[in-house]
């Protein structure tokens, strides 16, 4: 007689239990809840890379660099010290150490290049990271970081042989002019580079940098695709990269 | 065992309150520093690692160093080195515990630390390097710990401990030559790119590591009963002028191949370090003092009969300390930044807070090691007595 009251009781609790449940499920089953869909509109490669045409970017022009920043909310720390770049002009003769000579066409040392990340295929930075906070993602090849993972040792800056990377030595916010709020700002204490607007990507839209090139030095596109636009001008044109006796392979490329 | 390190005389006290109150005035500036962020230091953009990280790979050097009192001791059965083992072990264990906190000083965000453990990433050198050097430090904390304590009871050492030791002589090789690894495998940095850099580091270990040991038991024997003996001391003095020797050697090829070969990139180095490039001449004034060091530490070791005199010998190995402190602790990491991979020559000078805190972390371990010393100290006088 004990045995079946007992048996009663975990009938009617197993009753309740499973009464109670289903809304549960149902409302983890809802169509409704947010889901992560992929846009259609998306532009899709498997491997972004740049070209960029040499000695084509009047002097003081600044438009890639403005875009690329404020879209980025990257701070501007007024001090070379703490400066956060992630697109940026340097001459020639120091982007191409060793190329320049005091013959070459007129000042072409002395011209100003634009250099970013080159979105390496062999990436030092994502081999020297210790917790995976750089990674190169592997449908289309953009270097990327989580910026809620970086420790902020900055091992990756010192693996990086193009500088290309800035540390938020101070807390960036303040310093950023607008915010964009459509992007993340970043913390103090990590590290942080170009993305190849994987951001814009997503959305159908070319990196900012390149759209807002007027004089269309830049370009950019999948090498993947044999019928793409950068293979058509890479095949046409010669074309150098940065420190190529590095390994490195670096996506981005200089016509000449 | 521990505490002993609580009986002392006023003296004693007086040291562990100055330690104490360094290492709170550097806590209070790191304090500022995780408020407001790295860029309380003097590093920049271009020069992303210095002071901190500087120490940190020095340091690692007077860790490793304690491997040569451990390897003649226990394998070749040298049994000069008995007394003072124990005192290279614990050497070990407060300059590990120094790395360590100079590796987290020096995190943008020492909150996410471990990120290093939750995400491993065996490609990376700092991954190693933290599993070496924390192994490292348990190795000499249980070595230490159990031959002092069977000391202590006047029994041999428990049979257990001595695979552990045997272990830990490749293992002090390890952590100096991963260190090595975090600078000698990064394209691009032509400073660093050499494989001399592995064995470079250890050279300059086994000579500044040895030095200071023979400094501390200047000191020991000096405030305290525990007499040292002439005998281990003219042997290390050996073992330092050895290292010092090979250490200068190495880096003589080092200039040798970089000059020789005339390749820009990696001459600019070198010239910024003993010249100045693009009228930044930071580092010339300390790496000259660094060449004077080394010259007059090396003319004292060399000759026998200026070794042998104690007085001059504890001046060699100040000389070679602060040399190799000054190679190693401030030339060798910013020098590699200097000039940047877009040829820029970027200034660095080290700021107060910065300059508080790399003075805090040391009297850290050197608070450690007063306290370790003092208990060994106190099982040696007890033994002697």
């Amino acid at each position: 007689m004990r045995s079946s009251r007992r048996n009663f009781l975990k009938i009617t609790g197993l009753s309740l239990l499973g009464i109670g449940v289903r809304p549960v499920l149902e409302a983890l089953g809802a169509n409704g809840s947010p889901r992560f869909v992929k846009s259609p509109a998306r532009l899709v490669g498997k491997r972004w890379a740049m070209a960029i045409r040499l000695g084509k970017c009047p002097d003081d022009c600044r438009d890639c660099i403005a875009a690329c920043h404020l879209v980025h909310n990257v701070p501007d720390f007024g001090n070379p010290k703490d400066e956060v770049k992630w697109i940026w002009n340097e001459p020639f003769q120091d982007v191409f150490p060793g190329q320049g000579n005091s013959y070459l066409y007129p000042d072409w040392g002395k011209r100003s290049v634009v250099v970013l990340c080159n979105h390496c295929d062999h990436p030092p930075c994502v081999r020297v990271c210790p917790t995976k906070a750089t990674f190169k993602r592997e449908e289309d090849g953009i270097v990327m970081m989580d910026y809620h993972r970086c420790i902020g040792c900055r091992f990756c800056i010192a693996g990086c042989p193009y500088g290309a990377r800035s540390m938020n030595y101070r807390d960036p916010r303040p310093f950023i002019k607008k915010i964009n709020p459509n992007f993340p700002t970043r913390t103090k204490g990590v590290v942080e580079k170009c993305n190849f607007c994987a951001e814009r990507l997503v959305l159908g839209l070319r990196p900012a940098c390149v759209e807002a090139c007027k004089e269309k030095v830049l370009d950019f596109g999948d090498l993947g695709n044999s019928q793409s636009e950068i293979q058509k001008v890479l095949r046409a044109q010669f074309s150098i990269r940065r420190k190529p006796e590095l390994g490195t392979q670096p996506q981005v490329f200089y016509l000449v | 065992m521990l505490e002993k390190a609580l009986i002392g005389s006023r003296r004693y006290w007086g040291w562990v309150g100055f330690l104490i109150l360094v290492v709170g005035i550097g806590f209070f500036f790191y304090l500022r520093q995780l408020d407001y962020g790295l860029g309380i230091t003097g590093m920049s953009r271009d020069v992303t690692w210095a002071l901190y990280i500087a120490q940190f790979t020095f340091l690692v050097g007077v860790a490793a160093s304690a491997v040569m009192l451990v390897l003649p001791y226990y394998l070749h059965d040298y049994k000069v080195f008995g007394k003072i083992t124990i005192l290279g072990e614990f050497l070990a264990i407060s300059s590990v515990i120094m790395c360590l906190t100079f590796v987290i000083v020096d995190l943008g965000q020492p909150a996410r630390a471990l990120n290093l453990l939750l995400y491993p990433s065996p490609s990376s050198i700092l991954f190693w390097d933290m599993i070496v050097l924390s192994g490292y430090l348990l190795l000499n904390i249980v070595i230490g710990w159990s031959v002092l304590g069977a000391e202590k009871n006047s029994v041999p050492p428990p049979g257990w401990v001595k695979p552990i030791i045997y272990l830990s002589i490749p293992w002090a090789i390890s952590i100096h030559t991963v260190t090595a690894f975090i600078y000698s495998g990064l394209p691009g940095r032509s400073f660093w790119l050499t494989a001399l850099m592995a064995p470079r580091f250890l050279a300059s270990a086994f000579a500044s590591g040895p030095a200071f040991l023979i400094l501390l038991c200047f000191i020991i024997r000096r405030f305290t009963r525990f007499h040292v003996g002439k005998e281990p001391i003219q042997m290390l003095a050996k073992i330092v002028t050895y290292a010092m020797v090979i250490s200068v050697f190495f880096l003589l090829m080092e200039i040798f191949t970089v000059f020789y070969s005339q390749i820009p990139e990696h001459m600019h180095h070198f010239v910024y370090c003993f010249a100045g490039l693009h009228g930044h001449q930071e580092l010339v004034p300390w790496m000259w003092a660094f060449v004077i060091l080394a010259a007059v530490s090396l003319v004292l070791l060399i000759n026998p009969r200026t070794r042998g005199n104690e007085g001059l010998l504890a001046v060699a190995c100040v000389a070679v300390f602060a040399s190799l402190w000054i190679e190693k602790g401030i030339g060798l990491v910013v020098a590699g930044f200097t000039p940047s991979p877009l040829q820029k020559v970027t200034g660095y000078f080290p700021t107060g807070p910065e300059v508080a805190i790399t003075l805090g972390v040391w009297a850290l371990g050197l608070l450690v090691l007063t306290f370790l010393y003092k208990i060994a100290i106190f099982v040696r006088e007890e033994m002697e007595a």
